[in-house]
């Protein structure tokens, strides 16, 4: 290790030939694209309709803090608590479901067990854009078409396959001595899972927890077409009917915008690494 | 292990294989289903049709725009995040950029946790051709001649869409190449450098062979995201102007829930879904193996 760090520092003190200085401008204007644009709704958010049109990259001259008072009694606030709903069901749905299942098919030994952690993967092969319309007449066949069931359940059910992919992945690494001790204890099999597997798992958790918060906060596809009743849109879908209804008041949309981009964002803020590690894991995005 | 605990262990499964069936394969199933016959969203009766709905996908003008666009979006895709971030990855991952990287690695990430809503919003303000950044960006370093109203031009929309996914997706791609290249021995580096490599000939050499597993895996999730792809046409262009950026999910809802065409809706769906099935199955057993390498 010693070694490593020598080279690494012999490495630091070579100067910066001009092929670094030409990367990191490079570097520094992508970065530019990236926050510019988003930095900009920040900053027109706060103005009113002329000086967004007349002034396009100009900063507020007078700040319209009420844009944000008129989005969110425009509608946002409806939006923003049926996506907190949302989310929370779906996210308590697949850490529950999806840690059941994982610790059941840790439990089932033999193939048995490997073949409904296969039917549970197969999920992953499937777009839910295949799905959309048959679940479409299920969900109206139910009587769970615009509800916010019609969210929830889909979520959860497609959320599963990866959260039981990483869970199991992760149970399978917890050492079996402590669960043998607890069987000779007499425990059951349930006191096994909440008192020695949960425990020991929380890193995963808080990985599944996250991405699942991410999907169920952003997801759209389903929202739009399950939902019609505008009491029922999560945000996603609620800000294009803001765009839709409020046409050029462009300073309250983004506003809006801004709201629902705020919990994501404290949320990869706070836990990054937990974020990353959930995006990268399995390789499969939300 | 006793019967009794077999149970037991085989009832932490049912939830998740109840929520699963009804609400994934199932909903596949009938699909199939679905998709041999005619009907509308209001029908109580569904016509037998054979195997007519996959004909038309064969004579639909449509369906060969929508595969068109689909295509155009996966290569480009292909090249600017697969290419792009694999080459923005070792960049980052530079002894010479070690102190910068985390910041550029979390700017070029951000885009990827917005929803895609507010992203295809932000990116209509940025087309718009009044008030848009893009325009009026153009004329401010005087390039007039290049102004357009992005979205609304046959020429332009496709592209202008396309766009959008890869200024939401590359921080994400790259970020992945990142996590492979952090797992390649450095001894690797180091016995190159002493042999006299240089920075782009190792990367050749050694980067780019290291982490085509990798490569392999970010080229099936771009491609399947290409063809499953449905918010931005959606919320942007509704598939306009004319079919210009018509697309296959979007052309599957239009047909199902616009033109009341259910039965041909479907049959968009399978073919969806036997482009994406095949592929995500290839990466499938790739995961597979990569579990075992560890």
């Amino acid at each position: 290790m010693e070694e490593k760090a020598e080279v690494k520092k012999v490495k630091g003190r070579r100067k910066y030939g001009p092929g670094e200085v030409i990367v990191f401008i490079i570097l520094v204007i992508l970065a530019i694209l990236i926050l510019y644009p988003m930095f900009w709704i920040l900053m027109s958010s706060f103005k009113d309709y002329t000086s967004i049109y007349t002034d396009v990259w100009g900063l507020p001259g007078v700040w319209h803090v009420e844009n944000y008072i008129n989005a969110w009694n425009k509608g946002i606030s409806q939006y923003f608590v049926n996506s907190l709903i949302v989310t929370a069901a779906t996210l308590i749905g697949v850490v529950f479901i999806a840690s059941f299942a994982a610790f059941g098919v840790c439990q089932i030994k033999g193939k048995l067990g490997n073949v409904i952690f296969m039917i549970c993967l197969c999920g992953l092969l499937l777009a839910p854009q295949v799905c959309v319309l048959p679940l479409f007449m299920i969900l109206k066949a139910l009587g769970l078409k615009n509800t916010l069931w019609a969210m929830i359940l889909p979520y959860i059910a497609f959320r599963l396959p990866i959260s039981i992919m990483m869970l199991r992945a992760f149970f399978m690494g917890i050492s079996k001595e402590l669960e043998e001790a607890a069987i000779i204890d007499g425990a059951s099999m349930f006191q096994i899972y909440s008192h020695i597997y949960l425990p020991l798992s929380k890193p995963i958790l808080s990985t599944v927890t996250i991405m699942t918060i991410y999907y169920a906060w952003n997801e759209f596809m389903f929202a739009t077409i399950f939902v019609d009743s505008s009491k029922l849109r999560t945000i996603p879908v609620g800000l294009m009917v803001f765009r839709d209804g409020l046409m050029t008041d462009w300073g309250v949309v983004m506003a809006g915008m801004v709201i629902s981009c705020v919990p994501i964002l404290i949320l990869f803020l706070l836990m990054q690494k937990s974020f990353v590690r959930g995006m990268t894991a399995g390789a499969v995005k939300g | 292990m006793n019967k009794k605990r077999r149970i037991q262990a085989f009832l932490f499964v049912v939830p998740a294989l109840v929520v699963l069936a009804v609400f994934v394969y199932v909903p596949l199933l009938s699909n199939i289903f679905n998709s041999l016959h005619s009907f509308g969203l209001s029908s109580t009766t569904k016509e037998w049709m054979g195997l007519a709905n996959y004909k038309q996908l064969f004579t639909d003008k449509t369906i060969l725009i929508c595969l068109k666009n689909n295509i155009l979006y996966a290569i480009i895709s292909i090249i600017f995040q697969v290419g792009g971030g694999l080459v923005l990855a070792a960049v980052l991952e530079d002894v010479a950029f070690r102190k910068s990287a985390p910041i550029f690695r979390t700017i070029y990430f951000i885009p990827t946790i917005l929803s895609m809503t507010v992203v295809c919003l932000l990116f209509e303000f940025i087309y718009n051709p009044q008030m848009g950044l893009l325009n009026s960006f153009l004329s401010t370093v005087g390039l007039d001649s290049l102004t357009k109203v992005w979205l609304g031009s046959k020429k332009t929309a496709m592209y202008a869409i396309i766009a959008v996914s890869q200024w939401q997706s590359f921080g994400y791609v790259t970020m992945l190449f990142i996590v492979a290249i952090q797992k390649i021995p450095h001894e690797l580096y180091e016995a190159a450098e002493v042999d006299g490599a240089g920075k782009i000939q190792r990367f050749f050499s050694i980067t780019v062979p290291q982490v085509r597993q990798m490569m392999f895996v970010t080229m099936v999730l771009t491609v399947v995201g290409a063809f499953t792809v449905f918010n931005e046409p959606y919320i942007l262009t509704g598939g306009g102007p004319g079919t210009a950026t018509e697309v296959l999910a979007l052309y599957m809802y239009q047909t199902g829930f616009v033109k009341n065409n259910m039965g041909y809706a479907s049959a968009i769906a399978m073919l969806i879904f036997v482009i994406t099935a095949i592929l995500s199955s290839v990466q499938f057993m790739t995961i597979g193996t990569e579990k075992e390498d560890r």
